[in-house]
């Protein structure tokens, strides 16, 4: 058990976690993923995360996001409980501040780019002309202001997945959360959209947490904590 | 607020084009059947609703194709509380051709009018048909069809009576025309029995049925039974209800087809809501990286839920409406020629207020368990099927 909370950077912490456990059941097991967990992640930090598959890396990014609930432990982001929050709260909240960054895209397929990147914003009470205004600023940000109205289908991966970031960044949240954000790409387009995560971090003050596999990805993190086992070491980045 | 959802609900139709048109192609089809159950419904029911329960019709205890004789009609209006009686017979008139068919009746058409006080017409009109015996009252229906006026000469032809020279061929002399009270049917003819009687070849001194005006409705079971009794052993018994009653009756034989009709649209709904049903969950399964991709987003699970019941209630709500118009349009197109075995056949405005319910029901009910199973969806779980 990590005893001692690992910080990522000095500053304000806007995800602070404590003891946090997260136990699976896979039948009649139980499964501990994440084995008392602590960490601080500071506001404007690029973290990544990395480690063996099945050492808890997704896990403990769906808990940060709010997908997920730990079975113990506390778990505030921006210094809300995330953790007591009800499933209907956790929703609303999501929607307010954080934006996740899937390794598929997670794009719906039947919808155009800019339809994609405005659905956060049907939850939202901006009209319609506000939500294309912002989809609009979303989509030149990535660099696909002229790619709004295609299909995914129609896109190239890196494209895609830059639609995925308009969409992550569309409602300007306090969080980007990102799984494996590479992991589908090749080395040209990867690096676009680190490049892409590196300008909202140092340009937008996103605070971005990156699972990744990939130490050519990690580099460009400011910090880099390895997961194993469900437990927690630290390494520079 | 729900409008921004639409392109989205719209393009998760557009997922499967196919599928998405034969589901709601099949809802198209259950409705328009719906929609013509209840015009045919519409349309026999129409009859009774205009009948009057102050009128008594009197026929043949065998069967209303005996007739009866003319002579009983003095002594049926001997009898206390009747008003007025008019004898009336199935001539089986036709025009130009036999496929023009439509009910004509030669009656007392003094009585007649006194029967009927709903019929519409100028009085100069009446004083001249009551005044040629060989007139007709005709109803604005068909006289519209055919663009007969008054004083037209019009050869009417009979598929039962021979005139005494053997023709087939009644000329009458259009005398009046006559209107009835919003939705009533006008195409019918009324001539002279006097002309009638006089120029038949066949069936001297006998007539179809008796129609029958009486003062107290509450006395029609009374005064009819005591019309059979008077006729009760003689060679020609008659068989005496109201008109309401037998025009009831008739529909209730006829009507079967419309509860059989009705028996084959709840099944064909029934399977709808199956069709329906299994389309939804399919497309659900299909999309639950989608749906847990939108619950990511923030999309609560109450809306989900709600999505996937309005993406139901959209699909049954298309192929509902599509049906109902083609319902509509038949009647429209067709009911003008279905008029003289069906008149009034036409989706009635309560079938569409109906259909707008079942539309609703069939969405709801179709989608409730893939809505359920949406809303109830782990988001992780979710993600990691993908």
């Amino acid at each position: 058990m990590n005893a001692m909370p690992v910080e990522v950077a000095a500053g304000t912490s806007i995800v602070r976690i404590r003891d946090l456990v997260k136990d699976y059941r896979r039948g009649a097991e139980t499964v501990r993923v994440l084995d008392g967990l602590s960490l601080d992640i500071q506001q404007g930090d690029f973290v990544a995360l990395m480690g063996p598959s099945g050492s808890g890396k997704s896990t403990l990014l769906n808990l940060i996001g709010g997908l997920d609930r730990p079975t113990s432990g506390t778990l505030e982001v921006d210094g809300l409980r995330v953790d007591e929050l009800s499933e209907g709260s956790l929703g609303r909240w999501r929607a307010d501040h954080v934006g996740f960054i899937f390794q598929m895209y997670n794009l719906l397929p039947v919808l155009t780019a800019e339809r994609n990147v405005e659905l956060p914003l049907l939850l939202t009470n901006l009209d319609r002309e506000q939500r294309m205004r912002r989809v609009a600023a979303a989509l030149k940000l990535v660099g696909l202001e002229h790619r709004a109205r295609h299909r995914p289908r129609e896109l190239s991966g890196g494209q895609e997945q830059r639609v995925g970031i308009a969409r992550a960044i569309v409602t300007d949240p306090t969080l980007l959360l990102c799984d494996e954000p590479t992991g589908d790409l090749d080395r040209k387009s990867g690096d676009e959209i680190l490049n892409l995560l590196e300008a909202l971090n140092a340009e937008y003050g996103k605070t971005i947490i990156m699972v990744t596999h990939d130490p050519h990805a990690a580099e460009r993190a400011h910090r880099v904590i390895h997961l194993d086992k469900g437990m927690l070491s630290e390494g520079s980045g | 607020m729900i409008g921004k959802y639409l392109p989205l609900l719209a393009s998760s139709l557009r997922r499967k084009r196919l599928r998405t048109f034969f589901t709601i192609a099949s809802i198209l089809v259950a409705f328009l059947l719906y929609g013509l159950a209840a015009s045919l419904q519409f349309a026999l029911k129409s009859g009774v609703d205009v009948a009057g329960a102050d009128r008594l019709l009197a026929m043949h205890k065998v069967s209303f194709t005996q007739l009866l004789p003319a002579s009983y009609e003095s002594r049926i209006k001997a009898v206390d509380g009747v008003v007025a009686v008019s004898p009336q017979t199935w001539f089986g008139a036709w025009f130009r051709d036999e496929r023009n068919q439509f009910p004509t009746f030669p009656s007392d058409p003094e009585a007649y009018l006194r029967i009927y006080p709903e019929i519409k017409l100028a009085e100069e009109q009446k004083q001249a048909w009551f005044a040629d015996r060989a007139g007709a009252l005709v109803g604005r229906a068909i006289a519209d069809l055919y663009g007969w006026k008054v004083g037209d000469q019009v050869p009417l032809r009979s598929a039962i009576w021979r005139r005494l020279d053997g023709s087939d061929t009644w000329d009458v002399t259009v005398r009046a025309i006559y209107d009835l009270p919003e939705g009533g049917d006008t195409r019918q003819i009324v001539l002279h029995q006097d002309y009638f009687e006089e120029a038949k070849q066949q069936a001297k001194g006998l007539i179809g049925w008796y129609v029958i005006k009486i003062d107290d409705v509450n006395r029609a079971q009374a005064i009819s039974r005591q019309i059979d009794l008077m006729f009760a052993n003689s060679p020609a018994e008659t068989k005496t209800s109201s008109e309401r009653a037998m025009a009831q009756s008739f529909v209730n034989q006829v009507g079967n087809i419309g509860a059989i009709l009705s028996a084959i649209v709840a099944a064909v709904f029934f399977t709808m809501l199956l069709v329906t049903a299994n389309t939804m969950a399919q497309s659900v399964r299909e999309r639950t990286n989608e749906l847990a991709v939108l619950k990511t987003l923030g999309f609560s699970n109450g809306g989900v839920l709600g999505m996937v019941l309005a993406e139901s209630v959209l699909v049954t709500a298309l192929g509902g409406l599509l049906g109902m118009f083609c319902a509509w349009w038949i009647g429209v197109q067709f009911g003008p020629t279905l008029d003289q075995y069906l008149p009034g056949f036409r989706v009635p405005p309560e079938a569409f207020t109906k259909s707008v319910l079942y539309m609703l029901a069939l969405g709801v009910v179709a989608g409730a368990v893939p809505a359920w199973q949406a809303m109830r969806l782990r988001i992780v779980e979710a993600l990691r099927r993908d």
